[in-house]
């Protein structure tokens, strides 16, 4: 079994064969069978085979069985089940991609318009198949210059890795504007990779694409070893945990922050420029990889609240019970295959929730979740009542015109 | 069976195409080569004879940047040899082409006689697809285009394939092709198949491609290109602005001029 996830120090790597064995898959074997992570999953039902009954397969060397089943593309690596397990195993860290890179290779077919993301990811470094060259092409609307370091190499404090959606897709690119924005009302110093920089891959790793994962760490790694840099700030929440549990074994030392965690540190000098009064109400969206997997709750309501005339109020399910958009682990383009399949669209049922509490925007911090969103807000009638806002859209917003920053 | 997937590299129109300094060609260094689209379903048809009838596949392809990588991915995705024509720079046209091709395959090691030949019908740079047509006239051998699925019957004794070719409207015409034959492929049975990167990784590191001189084979290209140019702007839009009322009497004035009003 081939190319997997590097074991942090140093240690054999880590394969489905010799899960069991080691430390991580020694702690599986303590599962109790309890099966909160299939009840806990937005898709436990539509799965053969959810952790439990992969963890009991493994146990008894029937993992074949397991890997045949194309039924595992429906875990959108949301970590759910790893935060509700009683045993607290590493389910969406260690046994779920382990599981899914071998079901992926044994897929008779990939699903094509996955298929034509990872196609695209490789050959033009972003699941879009926009032109590399046109990665920083959001910047000629930019409130603010935007530096990019293939033309001015000098040290900056803060390289801005935008990731994919943000840069091309147009409503992405509302968030670039919005963040350039406030970096320049906070004076901060940053720069970006532009048509150097390549998505940064949890997607492709997730969805089981393990080696278009490592040839895009590759690529990343050496373009930021290139600059001196004091921080890397991204808006990519699946860059944000890619870079903070992936890249940083592989050698990534500068500090990494998300966009929102990264604001959320300096609100205490960005309240003030806080100015416009929006009259909204919010409620906000937990992105699965900045919330569930990096406890990232706090931050993004902090800023919301910090917004003048902002009411925020919350959904049913919210923090560690939120539920996924659907767009994880190669989510984002298995829609039709889980329509296919006779499944809801996870984005569907999450928006229904968010018109549920009355409130005018729903507010998210993932570039994934600005499509699914709105695309589900359409799908259902609710375009009219409500809105989809990155945070720092919300943010860039309240600060008013740029010069009255 | 002996199957051969020629492929051939083409800009790829994710760039804009810029014009070369000397005015009748592309500037290469403004893109970046692709493999042709249509040949990516000449080589899914051949993977797919294959699996069915236990086919040797070879894929051979004119030396181009970045074909090594496309010749590495058929070997991954299970293509059988890959065969490089080396000594052509830049690469001839396309009538060109076939020459060189018609010319170099009885020289590649135990390839010949191929029971088929799968090319794509067309490709950005070969509108018409005259490449394979030229191939087949050159070699002799029978040619049909347009072909959107290909069987070969073991028990027919495995001299004839049976194949589809489309026309417009959707319409399809079943064809007994005696073989040899080069078949213009315009889409596989089904899509190409993906294949991992760590797949193509390996094959990068335990397979070679086989390398071929071109030698002397090529022919003067029948037809030359005297000048390449970008679309044009024939016209332009002239906007209306003001009120209602305004815009409605310039728009009475300008159709009143040119006597439509």
């Amino acid at each position: 079994m081939s190319l997997t996830m590097p074991v942090p120090a140093a240690g054999p790597t880590l394969t489905l064969d010799n899960l069991l064995d080691s430390p991580g898959g020694r702690e599986l074997q303590t599962c109790i069978q309890c099966g909160i992570c299939a009840g806990t999953c937005p898709y436990g039902d539509a799965m053969d085979y959810p952790p439990r009954r992969i963890i009991g397969m493994l146990r008894a060397g029937l993992a074949e069985e397991v890997l045949a089943s194309d039924s595992l593309l429906f875990c959108v690596t949301c970590y759910s089940c790893m935060a509700k397990c009683p045993r607290g195993l590493r389910l969406t860290e260690v046994l779920l991609p382990l599981v899914k890179e071998q079901v992926f290779g044994r897929l008779p077919e990939v699903p094509a318009e996955l298929q034509k993301a990872l196609e695209n990811t490789h050959r033009y470094g972003n699941p879009l198949g926009e032109s590399p060259r046109k990665r920083s092409a959001w910047t000629a609307g930019s409130p603010v210059p935007v530096r990019v370091l293939a033309t001015d190499s000098r040290p900056v404090d803060v390289l801005w890795f935008t990731e994919c959606y943000t840069a091309y897709h147009p409503r992405g690119q509302d968030t670039c504007r919005a963040t350039a924005k406030l970096f320049g009302a906070l004076g901060v110093d940053f720069a970006i990779l532009g048509h150097e920089e390549k998505c940064a891959g949890e997607c492709a790793r997730l969805a089981g694409e393990t080696g278009l994962f490592e040839a895009l760490t590759d690529a990343n790694l050496k373009v930021l070893g290139k600059y001196e840099y004091a921080r890397l700030v991204t808006s990519g929440a699946h860059a944000y945990d890619a870079f903070t549990h992936e890249y940083r074994a592989l050698g990534l030392d500068q500090p990494v922050e998300h966009t929102t965690g990264f604001f959320a540190k300096r609100l205490e000098r960005l309240k003030p420029l806080l100015t416009r009064k929006l009259g909204v109400t919010v409620t906000y969206h937990d992105s699965c990889a900045l919330g569930r997997h990096n406890g990232m709750y706090d931050e993004p309501r902090a800023l919301l609240a910090a917004i003048p005339g902002v009411k925020l109020v919350e959904m049913a399910h919210n923090r560690v019970n939120a539920t996924c958009c659907g767009g994880g682990g190669g989510g984002m383009w298995l829609d039709t295959f889980f329509k296919a399949r006779g499944q809801e669209r996870l984005a569907d049922r999450r928006v229904k929730e968010a018109v549920a509490t009355g409130a005018d925007v729903l507010a998210v911090s993932c570039p994934y979740e600005v499509s699914r969103f709105e695309d589900s807000l359409k799908v259902l009638g609710y375009e009219k009542r409500m809105v989809v806002r990155d945070v720092t859209e919300l943010l860039a917003e309240a600060l008013g015109a740029p010069e009255a920053a | 069976m002996n199957v051969l997937v020629l492929m051939k590299m083409v800009p790829d129109i994710v760039e804009e195409l810029e014009i070369g300094a000397d005015g009748r060609s592309l500037d290469l260094d403004a893109v970046r080569p692709i493999v042709s689209e249509r040949d990516d379903h000449a080589l899914e048809q051949a993977l797919l004879l294959k699996e069915r009838n236990a086919a040797t596949v070879t894929v051979l392809a004119l030396e181009a940047p970045e074909v090594d990588e496309v010749l590495f991915t058929a070997l991954a995705k299970g293509a059988d040899r890959a065969v490089k024509v080396t000594g052509l720079e830049p690469a001839p046209a396309t009538a060109a082409a076939a020459a060189v091709l018609a010319a170099v395959l009885p020289k590649v090691p135990n390839l010949m006689p191929v029971d088929l030949v799968l090319a794509g019908c067309q490709a950005i740079d070969d509108l018409d697809g005259v490449l394979a047509p030229s191939l087949a006239e050159r070699l002799g051998i029978p040619y049909l285009g347009i072909v959107t699925g290909v069987t070969v019957e073991a028990a027919g004794g495995g001299d004839t394939a049976s194949v589809l070719k489309e026309f417009a409207g959707g319409t399809r015409g079943r064809y007994t092709v005696c073989l040899p034959a080069v078949l213009g492929v315009q889409a596989a049975e089904k899509p190409p198949r993906y294949v991992p990167v760590a797949k193509v990784r390996a094959a990068m590191k335990a397979r070679t491609l086989e390398e071929i001189p071109a030698g002397d084979g090529g022919a003067a290209p029948l037809v030359e290109v005297t000048a390449m140019t970008k679309p044009e702007a024939a016209g332009k839009a002239e906007m209306l602005e003001g009120d209602p009322g305004a815009v409605a009497a310039k728009l009475v004035e300008i159709l009143a001029a040119r006597g439509l009003a």
